[in-house]
């Protein structure tokens, strides 16, 4: 038997390739023009891995059936389960509108820790087996299954939090004690203290199911307690974070497994995630910490709209009417969507607005905050949906020295992201925040449900400027409106 | 503190059973530290430049890779693993696969936004 060509290094090398197809394939989707066969490459790397696995252990007799036991079919049982999450992930997938993206992008980030918990916890029941400490395989193993365990479960709830304070069904940023500085602590605590007795000293059934049981309900509860109190306004990092998490579980499973392949597409994952964080950090101007430890505003209700008016006292309303007007005499307009934009799903009628101008012969651009929205690059993709083509959409840095040639420019449910306390009060929270500086335009149009605080709970002093108007409405009720007036003009 | 010697102790012991380290023979830790250190690299190098606005897609591509976990589920389910490990396997195979799948579509929809938008350019 020639050993180069054993099934083993077979299926090694086709890790190989699909590690690369990895690589490559997140190369291409940084790509704009490439971005889709990048996500297909990576797609084919999947498929190539889930294959050469199936195929090794086909060969090497691991999924055949076992004598003994009720009709365990390993090979059945897990094509079935196979078939079953894809149809199931398929589904969600070409389900889910656009709009909802966030939070399903967050669901499925923590299905991925979850799968990684499993594969750490599956090793439990093989010491229970061979009556030994996890750890009779290795400090390294048995630290990589307290790891596979903490942050796959940590990765799940969190994501699980996530998903519901995006949805709009959660947002509290405390459950009894879940959520407080010293109960995460506590958790912690209960997490190592029952991962080192889990891997290192249990080695009866008993011992080992009761330290691993209580280790993962630590690390889920601990999942809770540190996504909590992230505020909504936050969750573009809470959700790179998670994905970052879910890599770095991913990558754990590669030790347990000592197989390559896991360490390599977990690490990738691991490594985008963090970088997305810091970006939105940078944003933001925060610290990770900072973000971490929320707090900003979330006191004060958290909810976004619905509080109360914070005693401005020369405001300029506007209407449809008017707003027409001011657009139908403009040459040049801005838009500066915000989450508000989303909440109200009036991507559409933006892009039909922009349509009309454009046929005037006004030029429109959208001023991007990359914070602006629920998650990195919220407001790109909810565009996007709408065809607006992407050269359109500026970032800040590329756009904030145009905003004083600007005739008009009209603020979609953005709030924090164009506040000039930013750079006008050192003491404001948000102080040196990049913010867009709208109000250097002729006109600032904001349209807005309320002229309540958004995220942050600070006043903003743009809604009173001399050169702002406020159109408080639903965003896609008052383009609606302004598109009926201006084709009346 | 006890608890934190035996730790050690152990550690050190694994540390040190394969330090007959002869060529070929590196125990898989080492390796594995060695593949985690470059692919990290390579990771921080790749998505360094991305543009923002591909930042969602990069995100929830990224996000179907860590479905990788689904190679680690599928050996959960072999002869090697007693039936309650498969059993956790196969929530693993079911959660993991959702979240490849799922993944992958959704970048893919996505992407095609801003494909079909460049067509009408």
């Amino acid at each position: 038997m020639l050993a180069m060509i054993s099934m083993t290094n077979v299926v090694e090398l086709a890790y190989m390739a699909s590690s690369l197809l990895f690589i490559l394939g997140i190369l291409k989707l940084g790509k704009v023009k490439t971005s889709k066969q990048g996500n297909l490459w990576a797609a084919y790397g999947m498929a190539l891995a889930i294959g050469a696995t199936m195929l090794l252990l086909i060969t090497r007799g691991d999924w055949d059936p076992r004598p003994g036991e009720w009709a365990y079919q390993s090979h059945a049982l897990a094509i079935g389960a196979m078939v079953l999450g894809s149809a199931i992930g398929w589904w969600l997938a070409v389900k889910v509108p656009m709009t909802s993206m966030p939070e399903f992008v967050a669901f499925f980030n923590g299905l991925g820790g979850a799968a990684s918990m499993f594969v750490g916890l599956a090793e439990v029941p093989r010491a229970v087996e061979r009556g030994q400490t996890l750890s009779t395989e290795g400090a390294d193993f048995a630290i990589a299954v307290i790891l596979a365990v903490i942050i796959g479960a940590v990765t799940l709830t969190g994501s699980l939090v996530a998903y519901a304070k995006l949805a709009g069904k959660l947002n509290k940023s405390r459950i009894g004690p879940l959520g407080s500085q010293g109960f995460n602590i506590l958790l912690g605590a209960v997490c190592i203290g029952a991962g080192a007795w889990g891997g290192f000293f249990a080695a009866d059934p008993m011992g080992l199911w009761v330290s691993n049981g209580l280790l993962t309900l630590g690390a889920l509860l601990l999942g809770f307690g540190l996504t909590l109190p992230i505020g909504g306004a936050d969750m573009p990092v809470a959700i790179a974070l998670l994905n970052s998490y879910s890599g770095i579980a991913g990558m754990t499973t590669g030790f347990i497994l000592k197989n390559n392949l896991l360490i390599v597409a977990g690490s990738l994952v691991g490594a985008s995630g963090i970088i997305l964080t810091q970006i939105m950090c940078k944003a933001m101007n925060r610290s990770l910490t900072n973000v971490l430890v929320g707090g900003m505003g979330e006191s004060a209700g958290g909810g976004g709209g619905g509080q109360k008016d914070e005693g401005y006292t020369k405001v300029k309303s506007t209407s449809a009417e008017e707003l027409a007007a001011v657009l139908d005499a403009a040459t040049s307009v801005i838009f500066v969507p915000g989450y508000g934009l989303a909440v109200a799903q009036a991507q559409h009628k933006v892009r039909e607005l922009a349509g009309l101008l454009e046929k005037k012969g006004c030029q429109v651009r959208y001023a991007i905050h990359p914070v602006a929205g629920r998650m990195p690059g919220h407001m790109n993709i909810l565009l996007a949906e709408a065809d607006v083509p992407y050269e359109q959409l500026y970032e800040l840095d590329r756009i904030n020295d145009d905003f004083k040639n600007t005739d008009v420019v009209v603020v979609l449910g953005a709030n924090d992201v164009c506040n000039p306390a930013a750079t006008q009060d050192p003491k404001s929270p948000i102080a040196g925040m990049p913010v867009l500086t709208v109000w250097d335009a002729r006109t600032v149009v904001v349209v807005k449900r309320s002229l309540a605080s958004g995220y942050a709970g600070i006043r903003n002093e743009l809604f009173q400027m001399d050169n702002s108007l406020m159109f408080l409405a639903d965003a896609k009720k008052a383009l609606e409106d302004t598109i009926t007036e201006l084709k009346a003009l | 503190m006890n608890l934190f010697l035996a730790v050690a102790a152990q550690a050190a012991e694994a540390a040190s059973a394969p330090a007959a380290q002869e060529s070929g023979n590196l125990p898989f830790l080492i390796v594995g530290l060695w593949v985690l250190l470059l692919s990290i690299f390579v990771g921080f190098e790749v998505i360094q430049k991305v543009p923002p606005t591909l930042h969602t897609p990069l995100m929830s591509g990224s996000n179907a890779i860590s479905g990788i976990t689904i190679v680690g589920s599928l050996y959960c389910v072999g002869n090697d693993y007693p039936l309650s490990a498969g059993i956790l396997g196969l929530i693993a195979i079911l959660c993991a696969m959702i979240n490849v799948v799922g993944g992958f579509v959704v970048t893919d929809r996505m992407l095609g936004m801003f494909s079909a938008k460049g067509g009408k350019k």
